[in-house]
């Protein structure tokens, strides 16, 4: 690999260009959705060619989008959702993931095998029957609903399971002999030690949450329990009247905040977390 | 607290068809006095850390019984039987402070032993005063040196007053300076307490260096029992003989005919009374005097200068080990390094062992 | 025993709600797939039998939703795998800047896909009074505009891929950066001692090392790819069929669900062909990288 200082230079900048014409793709609607939701409604529709920048900028669009439509409700509502699937997940994955990786009982192996073969069976195979069940519980349009099928993860399970083996058996042995329960042991130990990775859980179920469209938008039809992405969907289809595309705008961008401060919070962690396995959604 | 053993058996079922239990701890039977340091020692894969965990009941014994004073505590889960325990990489809980790790075992205690938070912190500071870390209590284990650490586990076992203290190879994660500076401080915490204490360890000296008595163990099997000077000066059989003592004792081959010990073509020692055969003639390091009229001749290999002492090593047709060496004072220093070296003998320090069973010969 | 039992209560909670939302419903769903014209509100149905299958395979609105999933499949995999892997491969050759980029290329995971997709499809859409963004890019090149998001279906479908991989890429560049920087750096040093060029170290070392991950993002690719659907709404509104930008698991929801919904019979058909398709790619896929894969 010998190359020139020139050459190398040359690379180093045809290199960087390259990555620079990406972050600006990957920007640039972030940049227009901002830029669109500060313009005057009228100004925008003047604009039969978009304009870069806008010469009066105004907040009138963001409180179009609390006024003229229930978006606060939709954020509310995806708060509770997102904070009782992620904090009902923790109280259920917990528990198994410690009986996996510390306790011993007859057929711990095989049941667990039987749980990652379930990891392989995609959520639009069982969701019929889901929808079904819910209906049939007169769950529509209810938190629950919306709740129960998604608060257990079997790929968690397994990344807490293995992170708790990682934990030495001593710590075990040396609570035993200072009279610990096994639930105490698991709350007072385990943990708070294992405290990396069920924040990078927790984090990671929140995405999720927050983003999930799909079944919220099966089983609720009272725009009363739509979460944000069921309320974009309505803005677009029939809140603010067809064009006011610089109130929905608004609407995108309040709904896109929460998350990106949060990673900017915690961008490490989540990405370190989705390396580590995470995917979409 | 008096901790006896009585019959007390664990057998690890096998892992495949082909391979056959494992004895790990083989009918043992003793009795631990009140208030006495006990060093249990042998070979990894002896079985005294199984031995350990019996007594603290991690592991369930298949037979046998386990008494601590007159009280039954067989089938006593760990928790109830009041030991302290310090594990050989110390356990301490990571994520919480010195003083949250000695306070541990305290909150866990029920009913009417239930603690005042005052209590427990008067009660933390008072064991952390006694290992002399009562400056660290609000440090995490990772901010302390492998010493520190040791005695904040240490503490933590000692906190809720064990009827028996027990500690898995305490020493063996420090370094060497601080083995000897903290074997010294074990000894001391003991007699301040006065617990009865059972340590496990595979280093010889340093058990016999600090116990009140050692057992020595082999493949589950318990060899001996005794005050360290007495098992060294009196071993029952060739492994304990071996185990004991540094540089190891030398073993020749050897046998006893018409009242003689002999090795080679030499008679060495008076054996009267005691019947013909072979022998393993096992002599310690200082059981030798350089005497230029000597019954052993060996050949010389080399002189080690220790200071105080001076090693010579040499060779002999029938030793069993790489070489032979003996420690002498560094005044029978000898002039030259090679050709051939005589010895007298010291007899209480040659041990005879049958052949076969290897058995010490009386 | 008690042992046993004290797991199990442990163990309860995950056991029963995998058993109610996974376990029962993988069976039901096979029932479902097998009882012809299931009706809803009575819960009766007339045979059983492979009607439901019969029905949807000619159904020309699921076979628009197989070729559009296809298509997306098709272009996008190999489109955002590639070009992932050249911006890895330039992230893991530079240091100043290096996590200002990482930041932002990563922002796209961490965005609402319905939220932004709106942003897309302002951003390709014509109306009587504005004209799309990107129209305005192709015009000032020399191009006529099209309407990407009700015009024709090339322009629609291409729209449909560059917000898919747009998607998809924070994600594949995030792991493929950190297999990257997990290749042992001895090896490139070796290499350059013994004179290999840059495109030989690529190819001879960079390309083998990383093949498992890569490999591994096609797999999860594939049956990402095949399972679109909430991106297709972004764009095109929910009504995927009148836009002809259908998926197969959009016919499944609206065969469960909405106007043209209350067909779990042909739902369930649907969805088992889709599963039958990504098992079947992800089986090849996986024989493949058993041979392929010189280091693993």
């Amino acid at each position: 690999m010998e190359m020139s200082k020139k050459g190398s230079r040359l690379s180093k900048g045809l290199i960087y260009f390259l990555l620079t014409v990406w972050a600006v793709v990957v920007l640039f609607p972030f940049y227009w959705m901002i830029l669109t939701s500060l313009k005057d409604f009228r100004v925008y529709n003047t604009e039969y060619i978009p304009r870069f920048f806008t010469a009066n900028p105004t907040l009138q669009n963001y409180s179009d989008a609390f006024t003229s439509v229930p978006l606060g409700r939709y954020l509310l509502n995806t708060v509770i959702f997102t904070a009782a699937t992620t904090g009902l997940m923790m109280v259920v994955i917990v528990p198994a993931a410690y009986a996996f990786a510390r306790l011993e009982f007859k057929g711990r192996n095989l049941v667990f095998a039987l749980f990652l073969s379930l990891m392989m069976i995609p959520a639009e195979l069982v969701i019929i029957t889901n929808y079904v069940t819910i209906v049939n519980w007169n769950m529509r349009n209810t938190y629950l609903g919306m709740i129960l099928p998604s608060v257990t993860s079997i790929f968690y399970i397994y990344l807490l399971k293995e992170n708790f083996e990682a934990i030495p058996d001593e710590l075990y042995s040396a609570a035993k002999v200072d009279g610990t329960s096994d639930l105490k042991y698991l709350l007072k130990v385990m943990v708070p030690i294992s405290q990396p990775t069920i924040v990078t859980i927790v984090i990671l179920k929140v995405i999720e949450c927050w983003n999930s469209y799909v079944w919220p938008r099966l089983i609720t039809y009272d725009p009363n329990y739509f979460l944000v992405s069921n309320g974009i969907q309505e803005i677009r289809e029939n809140g603010f009247g067809k064009e006011n595309i610089p109130a929905m705008m608004a609407a995108v961008v309040v709904i896109s905040i929460p998350l990106i401060v949060l990673f900017l919070f915690f961008r490490k962690k989540i990405m370190a977390g989705v390396s580590r396995g995470g995917t979409k959604g | 607290m008096k901790v006896v053993l009585d019959h007390l058996t664990k057998r690890f079922p096998a892992r495949s068809k082909k391979d056959h239990d494992v004895i790990a701890v083989n009918d043992f039977n003793f009795e631990i006095p009140d208030g006495k340091l006990i060093g249990l020692l042998g070979p990894s894969g002896c079985g005294k850390s199984t031995t350990l965990n019996l007594i603290s009941g991690l592991e369930k014994p298949t037979s046998g019984k386990i008494y601590f004073g007159e009280e039954d505590v067989t089938d006593l889960p760990p928790e109830e039987r009041g030991v302290g325990l310090v594990f050989q990489n110390y356990a301490l809980y990571p994520h919480l402070t010195v003083e949250q790790n000695i306070i541990f075992p305290l909150q866990n205690l029920k009913g009417e032993q239930k603690m005042t938070r005052e209590a427990m912190h008067s009660k933390a500071m008072e064991v952390a005063r006694l290992v002399q870390i009562d400056q660290l209590m609000e440090r995490k284990p990772k901010e302390l040196s492998g010493g520190q650490q040791q005695r904040v586990a240490i503490a933590r076992a000692l906190v809720k007053i064990p009827r028996v203290l027990l500690l898995d190879e305490p020493l063996s994660n420090l370094d060497a300076r601080l083995r000897l500076l903290t074997r010294e401080e074990l000894r001391r915490i003991q007699r301040e307490t006065g617990v009865t204490t059972i340590f496990v360890t595979h280093d010889q000296e340093e058990a016999m260096s600090i116990s009140d008595q050692i057992v020595v163990m082999k493949d589950g099997i318990l060899q001996q029992i005794g005050k360290p000077q007495q098992v060294y000066d009196d071993p029952v059989n060739l492994f304990v003989a071996q185990f004991l003592g540094t540089p190891q004792i030398n073993v020749f081959e050897g046998r006893i005919q018409a009242g003689k010990v002999w090795i080679g073509e030499e008679a060495v020692l008076d054996a009267e009374g005691k019947q013909d055969g072979d022998v393993w003639a096992a002599i310690r390091p200082e059981g030798f005097i350089p005497d230029p009229q000597g019954v052993l001749t060996c050949s010389m290999d080399r002189v080690e200068v220790m200071g105080r002492d001076i090693s010579i090593v040499s060779t002999h047709e029938k030793m069993t080990g790489r070489n032979i060496r003996s420690i002498i004072g560094a005044e029978y220093m000898p002039k030259d390094s090679s050709g051939t070296i005589r010895f007298n003998l010291k007899k209480n320090k040659v041990h005879l062992f049958d052949r076969k069973s290897e058995e010490r010969i009386k | 025993m008690k042992k046993n039992l004290k797991a199990w209560l442990y163990l309860l909670p995950a056991i029963l709600f995998l058993g109610v939302f996974m376990v029962y419903p993988l069976v039901d769903v096979c029932v479902y797939s097998l009882e012809e014209n299931y009706n809803f509100a009575r819960q009766s149905f007339t045979g059983v039998g492979l009607g439901n299958f019969h029905h949807v395979l000619s159904d020309p609105y699921f076979v628009q939703a197989l070729k559009n999933t296809f298509l997306i499949v098709i272009i996008t995999v190999p489109l955002s795998t590639g070009l992932s892997l050249l911006i890895a491969l330039g992230l893991s050759s530079i240091k100043p800047l290096k996590n200002l980029y990482q930041t932002v290329f990563f922002l796209p995971y961490v965005t609402n896909t319905l939220a932004v997709g709106l942003v897309f499809m302002i951003l390709f859409k014509n109306t009587e009074y504005s004209q799309a963004m990107v129209n305005l890019l192709i015009t000032r090149l020399g191009g006529t505009g099209v309407d990407f998001i009700e015009g024709p279906y090339w322009a629609k479908m291409f729209v449909m891929c560059f917000y898919t991989i747009w998607v998809v890429m924070p994600f594949k560049i995030l792991i493929l950066t950190s297999a990257l920087a997990s290749v042992n750096q001895d090896y490139y040093k070796a290499a350059r001692v013994d004179g290999a060029s840059s495109g030989r170290i690529f190819w001879k070392i960079t390309l083998p090392m990383i093949s498992p991950t890569v490999f591994y993002l096609i797999i999860t690719g594939f049956i990402g790819a095949f399972k679109a659907y909430s991106d297709e709404v972004a764009l095109f509104g929910t009504n995927l069929n009148a836009a002809g930008m259908n998926t197969i698991v959009g016919y499944v929801y609206d065969m469960l669900y909405g106007d043209s919904g209350g067909f779990p019979g042909y739902a369930a058909a649907a969805a088992l062909i889709l599963f039958a398709i990504v098992f079947t790619i992800t089986y090849i896929n996986l024989t493949m990288s058993r041979n392929k894969v010189q280091y693993m």
